[in-house]
Order: C-alpha cells, then sequence, then structure tokens
C-alpha cells in the first residue's frame, strides 16, 4: 500500500505545519493548538533539530521533556520583539492580506461575539514570523474583509510605515485543505499546494475571497515513513489529530 | 518592624468606588481571588480594572463593579473564553480599552519607572489603534527616525496581587514557575496588597530570585490559605478544574448565591461541600 493511500489528512496538516518551521535555526517554535504542536515537535525531531520549544508554561525543555531554560511571559515577550521566535497562531477570521482576528465578531463596541481578545497578535505580528493554522476551512473563517485586526495583515503593516513592516512577515497558513502563502506581486493570499484527495475548486469554494492560484496548484508533500513513524508512535499515539481534523 | 497583616476586609476597606485597581497572576493563574471574592461583598464599584484577565474579570464583570476595563484577553486557559467577562461585553455592561500583551506590560514599566509612556512598536498597523483613538506615536529622536506607539503609563491607585509566601512586612516569594508581572503591578500601584498562601517569619535558605516583591512597594498583607481558589497556584496547587468547569457553566445569580453571599471561610467550605457531593 502506497503512503498516499495511509495518510490521513491529520497527517498532511501536521507535515505542514512542521514544515513551516523548516531553515529557521535556532529560534522558538511556538505553536498554538494540538496539530501545529505536534508538527514543531516533529519538525524538532527531524530536520529542525536547533528549535527551541516549551512546555506550555515557563520552561524550554528538551526532545526528553528535560528543562533546558526558563522562558517566564516577560522574557517571552522580549523573546517576540528580538525576532527569535516564529509563531503558530490559531485566527477566527483571516482576510486575503493576512490579517487576523481572534478578539470578536462584529462592531467592536458591542460585539456579537466577544472571543479572546487580541491578546499577543499585535506584537507578535509586527516583531517576529507568525503562521497560522485553520483547522475547519470554510468562509467563516477565510472572510473579505476581519472584524478586528488582532494579526496584522500586509496590506495593513504596509499603510502603518516601515516602522510596521520592518520585521513582518507571515511565512504560511495552514488549514485542513491545504497551505498557503503570500508570494503574490501585492502580498494577497495564494493556494501553495492542496492536501491530497482535495481538489482546488473545493478550496475556493469555502473561501470568501478569491484566492491567487500558480499555473499548476501542486499536492502537499507525501511524509517519509520515519515521519509517519514518529507523529503515530512517538508524538500523538493516542490519535487526537484524527479528533481534530477527521479524514473525510 | 512595621507589621502590615491585615484581613481582606481591611483591604477591601481602602478600596473606593471610581478607583483604579490593577489585578495580577495571568489568565487563571495566581490571581488575588479571596481578594477579589472580598470585593464582591462590599459596595465598591465603578471600577477601572487593569488585569491580564481570568476569571477575577469574569466575577467582577459579572457583578457589574467594571466600568472600565485595560486588558488583552480574559480567559480561563483550560476554558479559553471567560463566559462572564464575553456575556458582560455582549450586552455592552462596560467599556473596555483593549490594548496588546506587551503593551500591557511596557505601560506597567512605565508607571513603574515613572514615565508618561514608553515606546512600542506593537500595536501599529492593528486595530488596537482604531479602538484606542487617543493612543498617541512618537518618533525616534535618533538617525534610524522610526515610529512607535507612545504606550500611556498604566498607573493604578491600588494593585492586588497572590503570592506563595510573605512576611508581615511586605516582602513576597514565588514559589511557582513564572512570576507573571505582580512585582510591577506592585510597583506601578500607588498602594498594593500582596495575599499569601502563609506568613512566615522569614526566608531562610530562599533561592534569592524567588524573593519577587519588595516591601517598599507593599501596602498590607493577608494571608488567605488556598487564596487563589480556583486558579492555579503551583506548587502548592493546581488549577480547580472541576470547580472552574461550575463556575462557567452556572447561570451567575446561583453560583453567587451558593459560593459568594458569605465570608471566604464560608466559601471554602461551601466548595468543600460541592467536591464532597461530587465524588
Amino acid at each position: 500500500m502506497s503512503a498516499t493511500t495511509t495518510t490521513t489528512r491529520a497527517e498532511y496538516c501536521a507535515i505542514a505545519c512542521a514544515d513551516a518551521w523548516r531553515d529557521n535555526g535556532e529560534v522558538l517554535a511556538s505553536p498554538m493548538g494540538l496539530i501545529p504542536s505536534i508538527g514543531a515537535r516533529l519538525a524538532q525531531r527531524t530536520f529542525s533539530p536547533d528549535l527551541l520549544l516549551t512546555d506550555g508554561e515557563a520552561m524550554i525543555v528538551c526532545l526528553d521533556g528535560a528543562a533546558e531554560g526558563w522562558l517566564p511571559y516577560r522574557q517571552h515577550l522580549t523573546m517576540v520583539s528580538g525576532g527569535r521566535r516564529h509563531v503558530m497562531m490559531g485566527a477566527s477570521q483571516l482576510d486575503r492580506f493576512g490579517n487576523q482576528n481572534i478578539s470578536c465578531i462584529g462592531d467592536w463596541q458591542r460585539p456579537a461575539r466577544q472571543l479572546l481578545g487580541v491578546r499577543g497578535a499585535p506584537v507578535n505580528t509586527l516583531n517576529n514570523p507568525v503562521s497560522y493554522w485553520v483547522p475547519t476551512h470554510s468562509k467563516r473563517v477565510f472572510v473579505e474583509k476581519v472584524d478586528m485586526i488582532s494579526g496584522v495583515g500586509y496590506d495593513s503593516a504596509a499603510a502603518a510605515g516601515p516602522s510596521a513592516t520592518r520585521y513582518h512577515r507571515i511565512p504560511r497558513v495552514v488549514s485542513d485543505l491545504g497551505v498557503f502563502d503570500f508570494a503574490t506581486p501585492n502580498r494577497t493570499m495564494r493556494l501553495a499546494s492542496v492536501h491530497p484527495g482535495v481538489t482546488v475548486e473545493e478550496v475556493q469554494e469555502a473561501t470568501g475571497f478569491a484566492l491567487a492560484l500558480p499555473d499548476e496548484v501542486p499536492p502537499t508533500r507525501e511524509p517519509t515513513p520515519t515521519e509517519l513513524r514518529l507523529i503515530r508512535t512517538v508524538l500523538d499515539p493516542e490519535g487526537r489529530r484524527d479528533r481534530e481534523v477527521p479524514t473525510p | 518592624m512595621t507589621d502590615k497583616t491585615m484581613t481582606p476586609e481591611d483591604v477591601v476597606s481602602r478600596l473606593r468606588s471610581g478607583m483604579t485597581l490593577g489585578i495580577g497572576g495571568w489568565g487563571s493563574r495566581r490571581k488575588p481571588m479571596a481578594l477579589v471574592r472580598a470585593l464582591l461583598r462590599s459596595d465598591v464599584t465603578d471600577l477601572t480594572v487593569v488585569s491580564y484577565g481570568g476569571p477575577d474579570v469574569g466575577l467582577l464583570a459579572a457583578a457589574g463593579r467594571i466600568r472600565r476595563l485595560v486588558a488583552a484577553f480574559a480567559t480561563l486557559d483550560s476554558i479559553p473564553l471567560e463566559p462572564h467577562f464575553r456575556a458582560a461585553r455582549q450586552r455592552g455592561a462596560f467599556e473596555l480599552t483593549e490594548i496588546d500583551e506587551a503593551m500591557f506590560m511596557w505601560g506597567l514599566h512605565a508607571a513603574a519607572n515613572r514615565l508618561p509612556f514608553l515606546p512600542v512598536r506593537s500595536g501599529l498597523g492593528s486595530d488596537v489603534m482604531r479602538v484606542n483613538p487617543a493612543l498617541k506615536t512618537v518618533t525616534s529622536p535618533y538617525e534610524d527616525g522610526e515610529t512607535f506607539v507612545a504606550m500611556p503609563a498604566l498607573r493604578m491607585d491600588a494593585a492586588l496581587v497572590h503570592l506563595h509566601r510573605a512576611d508581615r512586612r511586605g516582602n513576597g516569594q514565588y514559589l511557582g514557575p513564572d512570576p507573571y508581572f505582580d512585582d510591577l503591578f506592585c510597583e506601578a500601584a500607588d498602594e498594593a496588597y500582596v495575599s499569601c498562601e502563609r506568613l512566615v517569619d522569614g526566608f531562610v535558605g530562599a533561592v534569592p530570585q524567588t524573593l519577587l516583591v519588595k516591601r517598599h512597594a507593599v501596602t498590607g498583607v493577608v494571608e488567605t490559605p488556598n487564596g487563589a481558589h480556583f486558579t492555579s497556584c503551583v506548587p502548592d496547587y493546581g488549577r480547580d478544574e472541576p470547580f472552574q468547569k461550575l463556575y462557567a457553566t452556572t447561570p451567575w445569580p446561583q453560583f453567587a448565591e451558593r459560593f459568594l453571599s458569605g465570608d471566604e471561610k464560608a466559601y471554602q467550605s461551601a466548595v468543600q461541600t460541592w467536591h464532597e457531593e461530587q465524588q
């Protein structure tokens, strides 16, 4: 049986998340959520061994879970500002320029749905690379315009000037349908790859704005046998990934 | 030697309606909950609350005590969205100054250092600037000429924090993994009140770096065992997850009546009874 038929959708997602940290060097990988967390740990165990990872609290930990450093919130914020960090955040809304919203839905003055608040999205996006993970790709998330810009997109950074664009970078967006980047002349979201089993039409249909498309959209890469083994036996033996992203 | 020990009621008697009140901890972690509960028993209201928000914000918002909230978020951590904060926001119950986590930190630093503002890159390009039209920018006087947000000092009338140990003079020690911003809260406030799990006579043998809060910045010390309940206070105790879930899913009047109608002792006893019922 080939890997194509046995690899689950959640595993493609984890692989795509892991690749976000490829060639990042000695930076803190900050994954928010389960599948980015599997991805970051997979990257550290394979092609990006110099990554730093936390225990989700105040410690930087090695592969075996032993502490190798202390990172309380205020030092973590310095790491953000210093740029030696690549975070993969979630998004309640995301638009074509990569503006992200986790604050509220509707009018900010009196929101229809209050969410978390902007949290660290403004400082993250202006200071260190920020990628996004969206477990359920839909028009509700991929919107024409976000209600409250929490994470700064390319157009907003450009409008705010050189201090905003100086360290601003959104390497990639990963959803349950595909991988996206902003490698277009006007920095709009582009479909970089589709997960095997997903069509380009399906992705566009689930997106609330027109995606930029390369001439040919490649499939998201296959995991290596080692990567699959690590995901299945070491990083997520309980198969929690399949509950976050079921294979259709 | 000044003995600064007092009761939660003493602390609250020194607070006034309309004050700007800072609350330490982070999310649902090491919140001075016993002091917040004492505040709920008083008639102090119309507060400007400055907090990395958790159930402190939810409780005070549900009870209608907040006029303005200064925050980057409100969360219960294991339950991502704070339900009472959400409900209050959705009914327009208070004004919000929504800023970013780093802007918040530099606002505390500015206040503690008696500066009117500190420059930060964060905020630029985000809607934090749109919803806070009073925020101004500042241009670097050096060659780079960069423009930054001038984050105003978050000076507070009073701060409430919870630590693991404290002495009667107001020195406070944390034993957990993260100091959060509790020392900054104390230094950024005109008066600071430290509740603690246990009063100690001194800190012989302590790891020096754990002695977080210095007495010059502290007005009062309160011994409140289990005083961060139901938030986490590791290593003394973890978050009371079942109880937090109860808090998040029980209609506010019902929760308040069962758990908040008596004093702190009554609260702790009601919590214990509830846990026994669950077995």
